[in-house]
C-alpha cells in the first residue's frame, strides 16, 4: 500500500493549468452559446413559421433522445466524412453548445409561456412589434425567471465538459490522465482535478447568486 | 361646415367568441378632446369595445377609426402590423392591473417606447420621464422599481408610460378598479387633471360618481348593446330605459 503525497502533483501544474483553461474557457462559451441558441429555439418553437419550427423540432428530439458522446463524435469524426472539417476545440463547444440549448430551450418555453400576456397587450398597446415585444419585454422576464433552472444546466455543463476529452482536448480530467500516466499516482491528481472543478463550481455559483440578487431587485 | 371628424368612430362594431357574441353593432364616436365613461353589468362587453379600439381584440364586423385613419383596415400581414403600430402608438391604454414591466425601473418603463420606438436619445427621454412623472406627482419614483410601488403608484406610472408617448387619445380599462379604495383617489385625481388638459378619452369604469364627475358623454352598455347615452346628468338622474334605471338602482343603492 502507498500514502498519500501530494507533492507528486506540483511538477505537474503546468499541464494541470493548460488542462483547467480548456475546461473553463470551453464551459463558458458554451453555456453563452446554449442560452442564446435556447432562447432562439425556444422563440422558434413557439412563435417560428411552420417551415422553421419543425425543423427546429425535429432538431431538439434528436439532441434529446441521444448520447453527449455520441453528437460530439458525429460532428468531429462524421461532419469530415462530408468535408466539413471542424477543430477539436470547435466541435466541443458545437455539441456542448447544442446539447445544452435545447434543455435550455424547453426551460426557456416554460418561462416565455408563463409571462403575464398582459405584459405582451401593454407593450403592444405601445406599439411594440410582436418580436420587438418579446425580445424587450417577454424573454427578459423569462430569463429571469428561469435563470436557477439556467444556472443549474450551466454547472451541469461545466462538469460534462470533461467529456470533449474523448475527441482529443486536454481538458482538466485529460490533462490528470497525462499526468497519472507518466507518476501512476491516480488518486492524488484525481483528488486534485476535484479540487479544482469544486473550486471553479464556486465561483460559478458565487456568479449566478450574484446576478440572481440584482435581478432580485425588480421582484 | 360645423363638421368635425371625429377622434374616435367605431361603427357597426361586432364581435362573437365562438357562439357568444359579445358586441352586437356597437356605434361610438369621440369628438377631440371629449371624454366618454362606458359603464355596465360585468360582462356586457366594455372591456372588449375598448380593446377593440385600439385592435387587441379583432372586431368581425364594423370599423373603427382613429382621426380619419382607419384602425382595422385590410392588409397584408406584414403591411398592417407596421400599420397597427404607428396606430397604436396614438393610443395610450391603460389596464386595470396596470401591466408595468417589472424588469424595468420606472423611468426604463416610460422611456423604453420613446427610445425604442421613437428613436429618441436616453438624456432626452428621461427628462420626458421626468415631466410625465411630474404630472403624475411621481417623479421621486424614477428610478424605483415597479415591485417598491403601491398599487395607486403602479397606475400612475402605467398612465405617465402611456402618456409619454403622446397620444392623441387615452383608452382607461378599469383603471382604478383593481386598487384598495384608499388608493383610488389619486389615479382619479390624474385623470381629472388629464381631462382639465383636453386629453380625448375612453373611460370604463365601475364608478358611478368619478363617471358623473369627469365625463362629457356616458354610454349604458348591456348585453353587447348601448343601452343609452347621454349626458351624465341625464343619464344619471333620469334614465330612459328601464334597463339603465336597474343598473343605476343596483349601483346606487346596493
Ligand atoms: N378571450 C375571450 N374568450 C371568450 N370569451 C371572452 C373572451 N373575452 C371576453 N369574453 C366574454 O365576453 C363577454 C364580455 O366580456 P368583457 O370583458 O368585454 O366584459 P366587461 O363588460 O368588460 O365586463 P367586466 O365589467 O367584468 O370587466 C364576457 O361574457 C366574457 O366572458
Ligand atoms: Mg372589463
Amino acid at each position: 500500500m502507498q500514502g498519500l503525497d501530494f507533492s507528486v502533483v506540483p511538477p505537474y501544474w503546468a499541464l494541470l493549468g493548460e488542462g483547467l483553461w480548456w475546461t473553463v474557457l470551453i464551459s463558458s462559451v458554451s453555456s453563452l452559446v446554449s442560452v442564446v441558441a435556447g432562447v432562439g429555439f425556444a422563440l422558434l418553437v413557439l412563435y417560428g413559421v411552420p417551415v422553421a419550427q419543425y425543423p427546429v423540432r425535429f432538431f431538439m428530439w434528436l439532441f434529446m433522445g441521444t448520447p453527449l458522446l455520441l453528437q460530439l463524435f458525429l460532428i468531429y469524426f462524421g461532419l469530415v466524412q462530408i468535408g466539413i472539417d471542424i477543430p477539436a476545440v470547435g466541435a466541443g463547444i458545437i455539441g456542448l453548445s447544442l446539447h445544452f440549448a435545447v434543455y435550455n430551450a424547453d426551460i426557456l418555453r416554460a418561462g416565455i409561456v408563463a409571462v403575464d400576456t398582459g405584459q405582451t397587450e401593454a407593450a403592444r398597446s405601445l406599439g411594440f412589434g410582436r418580436w420587438q415585444t418579446l425580445f424587450n419585454i417577454v424573454v427578459p422576464q423569462a430569463l429571469r425567471s428561469t435563470l436557477p433552472a439556467l444556472g443549474s444546466m450551466m454547472v451541469a455543463l461545466l462538469k460534462e465538459s470533461s467529456i470533449v476529452s474523448m475527441i482529443g482536448i486536454t481538458e482538466l480530467v485529460h490533462s490528470a490522465q497525462l499526468a497519472i500516466s507518466e507518476t501512476y499516482r491516480p488518486f492524488e491528481f484525481y483528488l486534485t482535478v476535484a479540487a479544482l472543478y469544486y473550486i471553479v463550481n464556486l465561483i460559478l455559483e458565487a456568479g449566478l447568486h450574484g446576478i440572481e440578487r440584482k435581478v432580485g431587485l425588480s421582484r | 361646415m360645423t363638421d368635425v371628424r371625429p377622434m374616435i368612430d367605431v361603427r357597426g362594431a361586432r364581435k362573437s367568441y365562438g357562439a357568444l357574441e359579445v358586441l352586437k353593432g356597437i356605434d361610438l364616436s369621440v369628438q377631440r378632446g371629449q371624454i366618454v365613461a362606458v359603464i355596465g353589468p360585468s360582462g356586457s362587453g366594455k372591456s372588449t369595445l375598448l380593446r377593440s379600439i385600439n385592435h387587441l381584440e379583432t372586431l368581425n364586423a364594423g370599423e373603427v377609426w382613429l382621426d380619419g385613419v382607419k384602425v382595422n383596415q385590410k392588409l397584408g400581414r406584414a403591411a398592417f402590423e407596421r400599420h397597427i403600430n404607428q396606430v397604436r402608438q396614438q393610443m395610450g391604454m391603460v389596464f386595470q392591473h396596470f401591466n408595468l414591466f417589472p424588469h424595468l425601473s420606472v423611468s426604463d418603463n416610460i422611456t423604453i417606447g420613446p427610445i425604442k420606438l421613437r428613436g429618441m436619445d436616453k438624456a432626452k427621454a428621461r427628462e420626458l420621464a421626468l415631466v410625465m412623472l411630474d404630472k403624475v406627482g411621481l417623479a421621486e419614483k424614477i428610478d424605483a422599481y415597479p415591485a417598491r410601488l403601491s398599487g395607486g403608484q403602479k397606475q400612475r406610472v402605467a398612465i405617465a408610460r402611456a402618456l409619454a408617448m403622446q397620444p392623441k387619445v387615452m383608452l382607461f380599462d378599469e383603471a382604478t378598479s383593481a386598487l384598495d379604495p384608499e388608493l383610488v383617489d389619486e389615479v382619479n385625481l390624474v385623470m381629472k387633471q388629464l381631462a382639465r388638459e383636453h386629453m380625448t378619452m375612453v373611460i370604463v369604469t365601475h364608478e358611478m360618481r368619478f363617471a358623473a364627475e369627469v365625463a362629457d358623454r356616458v354610454l349604458f352598455m348591456a348585453d353587447g348593446t348601448v343601452v343609452e347615452e347621454g349626458a351624465p346628468d341625464e343619464l344619471f338622474r333620469c334614465p330612459k330605459q328601464e334597463r339603465t334605471r336597474l343598473f343605476l338602482r343596483k349601483f346606487l343603492n346596493p
